[in-house]
């Protein structure tokens, strides 16, 4: 879109940098506040931060500048390059799932034919940050912690991408704004005016995109990797000040990335009853605001569950992955599969 | 599979609690009433105080600190004896140690303990916790009062008219 306007390649590099960088912040400060700060104190009975600015909104502000002012502390044995580069490649992998949401029928970082395969690919490059951040800490317990990341992510990367395979059948198309076209344009019994968004015919698969994102997110109850009460937070364990904000920035960027994801796919993305699909001005102001509402009520599904349950144990994870969800994702293809053909 | 009931019936009530106002109240700007008979802080009457030395005895942490003399009281009758009285001269208690355990309260014959509701008497340096025998004293002003008899109980004591 920006490729339209006539200014320089570099001006047009600097401003997508800028947008990149304030949406993934910016939604990540969202989260922080909205989910941890107030949904999490009101569904424990308590306030939360209610003293820095009006209802504690600017409490963001001083624990922000609270990692900022800590120690940058590298373990003696670390290695120190691979130490380093962790966050970062954490944070690569959350800007990278950015790029192919839309968010109205222009308002997109890169319209790929393959988005979805595109953004599951791009979602499990964290595990090798994790990997990265585990095995350079030179902490057993981070060890162990990314050693459990990865055969998490590795378990649920599978019942997730088998969840959205059901969608993907179902719209006739790889491409995120192709899926949302498709629910857009689909009916309900012959009526056509409200679309049909695949919550409704994929339930199956969206409760399992769910619970498998869960897992991706190392939420709560799948929180194993960074398990405070037996791992010390596990491959975050070493990390202190500027480090360790970026991999809590980019935890809460991949839920709003993994929100706005399930948004799409099943909840219909930007759209809503009355939008015209194929562009126009008021697509495009209002598809942004519908997709963030979206994403906010797929969010709070999401933590809701985090602050309700405890965590599982480790061989309960992997029991529920292979012989629950995946079986169960697969029938959920079968059928839609057969019904495809049929209808 | 068996488990599905109570994973949803445990999201409903985070959801309920999350309706429902909160508990806790942001303090400084509001404050709760503690029970009338709430352990806050101990009173101290100090004429009733006989330097019995229970409470400092009975006190689990050793946070109250008495010391005394003995003197000499003018006589009850006209042509007694002078009596021996025992005189206050210090009476501390060290709220950085105290667990209001209540035993002092408990312990002391004479009535010279009372507990107080009282509870914001925190301080920015630790030794300031200790509350000598005048600061006690004044928490007596805070002590409510004791709730009434019930009906056809004896009021004990001497002097009872």
């Amino acid at each position: 879109m920006i490729a339209a306007l006539d200014i320089p390649y570099w001006a047009q590099t600097a401003i997508k940098v800028a947008v990149a960088l304030g949406l993934v912040s910016g939604s990540a400060f969202i989260f922080a506040y909205v989910f941890l700060y107030k949904i999490m104190s009101h569904m424990q009975s308590r306030l939360g931060p209610m003293e820095a600015g009006p209802h504690g909104i600017l409490q963001l502000l001083a624990d922000g500048v609270k990692f900022l002012q800590k120690e940058d502390l590298v373990p003696e044995r670390a290695d120190r390059f691979v130490f380093a580069a962790a966050p970062v490649v954490v944070m690569i992998s959350t800007v990278l799932l950015y790029v192919v949401i839309p968010a109205s029928p222009t308002l997109v970082g890169a319209d790929l034919g393959a988005g979805v395969f595109y953004a599951l690919a791009a979602s499990s490059l964290s595990v090798i940050g994790i990997l990265m951040a585990g095995w350079a800490s030179a902490n057993k317990y981070s060890l162990i912690g990314g050693l459990r990341a990865a055969g998490q992510l590795i378990a649920y990367e599978l019942p997730l991408l088998l969840a959205v395979v059901g969608v993907v059948i179902q719209a006739g198309t790889l491409s995120l704004s192709g899926i949302v076209a498709a629910q857009a344009d689909g009916e309900i019994f012959g009526l056509g005016a409200f679309g049909q968004p695949f919550v409704l015919t994929q339930l199956v698969g969206f409760a399992i995109f769910l619970v498998a994102s869960q897992a991706e997110l190392t939420q709560a109850p799948f929180d194993m990797p960074i398990a405070e009460s037996e791992l010390v937070a596990g491959y975050m364990t070493e990390y202190s000040g500027f480090r360790f904000l970026v991999f809590y920035i980019s935890e809460l960027a991949t839920t709003f990335a993994f929100a706005a994801l399930g948004a799409t796919l099943f909840l219909g993305g930007w759209w809503f009853p009355g939008l015209d699909t194929s562009g126009g001005l008021l697509s495009n102001l209002v598809g942004p605001a519908v997709l963030f509402a979206k994403i906010m009520v797929v969010a709070f599904v999401i933590f809701w569950v985090r602050f309700s349950y405890p965590r599982l144990r480790e061989d309960q994870l992997q029991t529920f992955a292979w012989k629950v969800l995946i079986p169960l994702s697969l029938a959920n293809i079968m059928v839609t599969a057969v019904l495809k053909v049929a209808l | 599979m068996a488990q599905l009931p109570g994973l949803i019936k445990g999201l409903g009530v985070t959801f309920r609690t999350m309706l429902k106002p909160a508990v806790t109240i942001p303090y400084p700007h509001y404050k709760e009433t503690p029970a009338p008979r709430a352990r806050g802080v101990i009173a101290l009457k100090e004429e009733n105080c006989t330097v019995c030395m229970l409470c400092a005895r009975s006190c689990p942490d050793w946070c109250i600190y008495i010391e005394g003399h003995k003197t000499k009281a003018p006589p009850r009758r006209a042509g007694g004896k002078p009596r021996t009285v025992s005189l206050l001269d210090r009476f501390d208690i060290d709220y950085s140690l105290c667990m209001y355990c209540g035993i002092c309260v408990e312990v002391c014959p004479f009535d010279a303990l009372f507990w107080s509701p009282e509870y914001e008497y925190s301080e920015p340096r630790i030794a300031e916790l200790l509350h000598d025998k005048d600061r006690l004293g004044q928490w007596m002003e805070t002590v409510p009062e004791p709730p009434a008899l019930e009906a056809g109980a004896e009021v004990k004591g001497r002097g009872k008219a």
